[in-house]
């Protein structure tokens, strides 16, 4: 055999690889354009706002572009005593100028978020300055509140000055870097975001779990049953697909309330006083109740597209073998429709740990989750920065569970249909 | 050691998934015990029903099945003890050849070495040795058929039933599977319950064949009596290839009838029918009917080639004969120089006792 490799040459004298290529240049350019409508729309629409949001959480230039002067004024200032009066004239002079742009507002909420107080002193600086002589600033601020004279508040300015902060994600874990740079966890009674994260956690289980219960039993009968029958029971399952969340979660509302369906129900059979009705909503009963029903069919349609796939006649052959319909079941069934327990509890539980709308609204104060907290930063304190801190710990919580799962059953064993 | 000849007794088993239809009507079959025993039939005669009351999968709606003498309509088919082999196999795909194997051991809670032994005896039988470790998926159809055998051999129960075993094989895979199937019945002596629509199938294989025909067994006899002596036109037609005639008795005496059919005159051997004037359907064997036949043969009649197709060790020759245009004769391929050409008229003739004259269709 010769050891040199012969070029492959078509008819036409050209070599076979370049011929090749040539011919699926076109092909190519022309898949790419087909897809580049789509690629656009997802670039412009989701990739580009997502990146953008998630920066925010880190992004910490806001108060840094406000202040430029006080900032380059503060790089001397080693932080112990107050500062110089170069600071306090480079600050006075940035406000003015956020003043004149009416945008000092901004300023006022950042600096308070970093440390109280600075709010109503802010405020009351801007009144004063108009009356501000020349010269001696440092005097001046410090006689329009006490608080400018309390080194602390100079401290928070100078806590700011970094264009990247990881300050929002050690307050989502409900700690806090201190004024001397170490990191503690934030006092007992305003530590609200653990809680909060072990609920979405306990919840999202739960649900998993209860899903998981139910919806077995559902599956394997629309697996089993006749054509006909099984047809109006996939019917029944996919019917609240079709109907709104909203008016699921309403319905919940109507059928928990004190003097609703279920607990008129109870009274009228006797399991329960009518003054001592029980609350089955407003609190994680609700959360647990209305979640429940509303992911069940994602639990649903994984089992019942795996069940689907197994023979009948290899449980008719375990109990000919001898085993009881029991061990028929544990042996061969079961670990068939492994596959589809994983997919179908692996997509509850992700959709139930971002879960929003239906805590919101059956949850109360004691069934909130976590995604209720981003969306309350979202909308009423507008830290969107927290918020998407929140969001991309949430992110990457899912994907850590997604890894563990990959781990331990291994992706490629998932089937969802 | 005497057999037992009523190993297995259906007794007046009704079977009716509707309450409108029966599907099994009135069934009385004994079963001996070493016995291969098929239930041949067309799909939709009740046979494989049959077999489900059997393993336990089916309850019969009326009458008793007996195993070994005991009433087990109300045993559970996993405490009946009796192997079954199914159409797709029904191998775990879950589980190793071996695991497969040792899953009837394992419910009996059987000690391992003495269950590893037994493992090993039953895929040396079906020889699989050395497959232990493959997963079904990794075997070839043949493989897994075998592997399903196996499995419902290991546990050493005293009936296997199979459940057409072979119908999703190929045509030479399939042959070999019979003869295979058949030399581990001779050797270990159990009892087999085999369901099949092949008649090729049944033929080679089976000690006795039950013919099943809506919901009834229509025959039960060995091979070569169903093929020889078919007792009325349904076995006559399924089994085997068959020339009719439908005609009426003209005369009848002891061991022979004459029955006038469309072009003439036939003389039958009369199986189902008793009296003059009575309607019949005569079958005769391709094979039965001879060219020019030589001897004297009390049937000789005149025909005409039709069709003439070439199968290589014999020749087809589709005739006309007695107003009959679909008259099959099998004319072996022999260096004898026969005037079998498109067109001619020849001489057709056979005995008697090959025409059957049975039940009207």
């Amino acid at each position: 055999m010769s050891s040199e490799t012969q070029k492959i040459l078509t008819t036409d004298g050209i070599p076979l690889e370049e011929s090749l290529k040539k011919a699926e240049k076109k092909n190519k350019i022309k898949a790419f354009l087909l897809v580049c409508p789509l690629l656009l729309f997802l670039i412009i629409t989701y990739v580009f706002p997502i990146g953008d949001m998630l920066f925010r959480s880190v992004d910490d230039r806001m108060v840094t572009n406000m202040l430029p002067k006080t900032y380059k004024a503060m790089e001397n200032w080693d932080g112990k005593e107050l500062p110089e009066e170069e600071v306090f004239e480079a600050f006075y002079q940035d406000y003015k100028l956020l003043v004149e742009e009416k945008t000092f507002g901004k300023l006022a909420t950042q600096l308070n978020y970093e440390k109280n107080g600075f709010k109503s002193i802010l405020k009351k600086l801007q009144r004063k300055m108009k009356k501000f002589e020349e010269g001696n600033y440092k005097e001046q601020i410090m006689n329009v509140h006490k608080r400018w004279a309390n080194v602390e508040y100079w401290r928070a300015i100078k806590r700011r000055a970094p264009a990247i902060s990881y300050s929002k994600y050690l307050k989502g874990m409900d700690l806090i870097e201190d004024e001397s740079g170490s990191i503690t966890q934030v006092p007992e009674d305003r530590r609200v975001h653990r809680v909060l994260w072990l609920r979405t956690l306990e919840v999202a289980f739960f649900v998993t779990l209860f899903c998981f219960v139910m919806a077995y039993p559902i599956a394997h009968l629309l697996a089993t049953l006749p054509m006909k029958y099984s047809n109006l029971l996939m019917i029944c399952v996919l019917l609240p697909f079709w109907t709104s969340l909203l008016v699921r979660t309403a319905s919940w509302m109507i059928l928990l309330q004190q003097q609703g369906v279920v607990n008129d129900f109870f009274v009228w059979i006797g399991l329960v006083a009518d003054d001592n009705r029980p609350e089955m909503m407003y609190n994680k009963t609700g959360t647990y109740v209305a979640m429940t029903q509303i992911l069940l069919p994602f639990m649903v349609l994984p089992l019942y597209s795996v069940m689907k796939t197994i023979s009948p006649s290899l449980m008719r052959a375990g109990k000919s073998l001898g085993g009881t319909p029991f061990i028929a079941f544990w042996k061969v069934y079961f670990p068939l429709t492994i596959p589809g327990i994983g997919a179908g509890c692996l997509l509850v539980f992700i959709l139930a740990i971002g879960y929003y709308i239906t805590p919101a609204l059956v949850g109360g104060a004691s069934g909130t989750l976590i995604s209720n907290q981003i969306a309350f930063h979202m909308k009423s304190t507008l830290d969107w920065s927290f918020a998407s801190a929140m969001g991309l710990m949430l992110l990457t919580g899912v994907l850590a569970i997604y890894w563990v799962y990959n781990k331990l059953v291994g992706v490629d064993n998932i089937k969802l249909g | 050691m005497s057999k037992n000849k009523e190993f297995v007794k259906f007794e007046k088993v009704d079977k009716s998934y509707d309450g409108k239809v029966l599907v099994v009507k009135d069934l009385n079959l004994d079963i001996s015990e070493g016995e291969f025993i098929t239930m041949l039939g067309p799909s939709g005669s009740g046979k494989t029903t049959c077999l489900m009351m059997l393993a336990g999968f089916e309850t019969p709606t009326n009458g008793e099945i007996y195993l070994d003498k005991n009433p087990i309509s109300n045993i559970p088919p996993h405490k009946r003890g009796i192997g079954m082999v199914f159409q797709n196999y029904a191998l775990f795909p879950h589980m190793t050849v071996y695991e497969n194997l040792a899953f009837p051991l394992r419910v009996r809670k059987m000690p391992k070495d003495e269950a590893d032994k037994k493992i090993d005896k039953a895929l040396s039988m079906v020889s699989l040795s050395g497959f232990e470790n493959r997963m079904p998926g990794q075997l070839s159809g043949g493989q897994q058929q075998r592997v399903a055998v196996a499995r419902a051999l290991v546990f050493d129960p005293s009936v296997v039933l199979m459940d057409e075993p072979l119908g999703a094989l190929d045509k030479n895979l399939r042959e070999s599977m019979q003869y295979e199937i058949k030399h581990i019945h001779e050797s270990i002596g159990v009892t087999v319950v085999y369901v099949t629509h092949d008649q090729g199938e049944a033929l080679t294989m089976s000690n006795r064949i039950a013919v099943f025909n809506d919901g009834k067994v229509q025959q039960l006899s060995s091979p070569d009596q169903l093929y020889e002596k078919p007792v009325n036109s349904f076995v006559a037609e399924f089994i085997g290839e068959n020339n009719t005639f439908a005609g009426e008795v003209s005369n009848i005496s002891k061991d022979k009838c004459k029955v006038k059919v469309n072009g003439g005159e036939i003389i039958a051997n009369p199986i189902s029918v008793k009296s003059k004037g009575e309607k019949t359907t005569v079958s005769i064997r391709p094979e039965r009917a001879l060219i020019n036949p030589k001897e004297n043969m009390d049937n000789n009649h005149k025909g005409k080639i039709e069709e003439v197709i070439y199968h290589g060790d014999h020749t087809r020759v589709r005739l006309s004969l007695l107003g009959n245009s679909d008259f099959i004769l099998k004319v072996p391929n022999s260096s004898e120089n026969l005037d079998i050409k498109l067109g001619n008229t020849i001489n057709i003739g056979w005995n008697s006792q090959d025409a059957r004259a049975l039940d009207p269709k």
